[in-house]
């Protein structure tokens, strides 16, 4: 099932692999095509944030100083999920110039999952889906008009998606 | 060698829809194989979604996010015709783009 798409990108692959001169050549060129092409590259990726082990811990990493509860934030999440390893979280803010929304797991060993910036004339709205060790808080922090927000859920799990 | 991201956006009102499915194990690192050996940690940490070149939305993950990490979300300003990149980046440093036209 995945042979066919895989193949395609092995193609791709080596077609640029060839006109670039080998491996070596490619990674160096992505390399370069990152330094040259600011809007492609990535923002530095949070590592203290993402390795914080409390809620606590993660907010400072954030640089969020006591959010305030909000009713103003719909979030969306089972009250019980039976696989912890898919558990589907939506957040709708209705709150103006929503800026940033983060999710956490209260109770797993990272508690940060994911962490969205939205420039103007993006919602304030996403939907993916995270694993949960444990029954936990599903938890939102929403920065909209320069301030933060949070709300927080109960999810029971019955049977975990992080251990193995 | 990474797999293309599933991609579906369209316009309603004004307003664009993107649903988008991407292709990663996601590894925690602290799963253990059938010969109990731990898994070394292996996931998306980057993404950014751009619309005729502009970004539209920008993301983080950490370990937390489920295997094949699915998003949805929403922007003004897109055309049916238009083109949509989502790009990201995991922490052995692989990294992919993908493209969908709005319909």
């Amino acid at each position: 099932m995945m042979n066919s798409p895989g193949r395609e990108a092995i193609n791709m692959e080596r077609r640029k692999a060839l006109k670039t001169g080998g491996g070596i050549g490619l990674m160096a060129l992505f390399g370069a095509l990152g330094l040259l092409q600011p809007g492609k590259a990535f923002a530095e990726w949070n590592k203290t944030a993402f390795s914080s082990k409390s809620m606590d811990e993660a907010l400072t990493a954030l640089g969020v100083a006591a959010p305030a509860d909000s009713d103003a934030i719909k979030l969306t999440v089972p009250e019980i999920a039976e696989n912890g390893s898919v558990v589907p979280v939506t957040v709708v803010s209705n709150m103006p110039n929503v800026e940033q929304i983060a999710i956490f797991v209260d109770k797993n060993p990272n508690v940060l999952a994911a962490n969205f910036t939205f420039p103007s004339g993006t919602e304030g709205m996403v939907t993916t889906r995270v694993k949960m060790g444990q029954t936990a808080n599903v938890v939102a922090l929403v920065k909209a008009d320069g301030k933060f927000y949070r709300v927080a859920r109960e999810v029971k799990v019955t049977a975990g998606g992080c251990g193995g | 060698m990474s797999i293309p991201t599933k991609m579906r956006a369209s316009v309603t009102n004004g307003v664009t829809e993107v649903r988008a499915l991407m292709q990663h194990e996601m590894e925690t690192g602290r799963r253990k194989d059938e010969s109990g050996n731990l898994v070394p940690a292996w996931y998306i940490t980057d993404l950014k979604v751009q619309h005729n070149g502009r970004t539209v939305l920008e993301g983080q993950f950490g370990t937390s996010v489920s295997k094949n990490p699915f998003l949805v979300f929403r922007f003004k300003g897109g055309k049916a015709g238009d083109k949509l990149s989502l790009a990201w980046a995991d922490n052995r440093g692989e990294k992919r783009s993908d493209e969908v036209i709005i319909g």
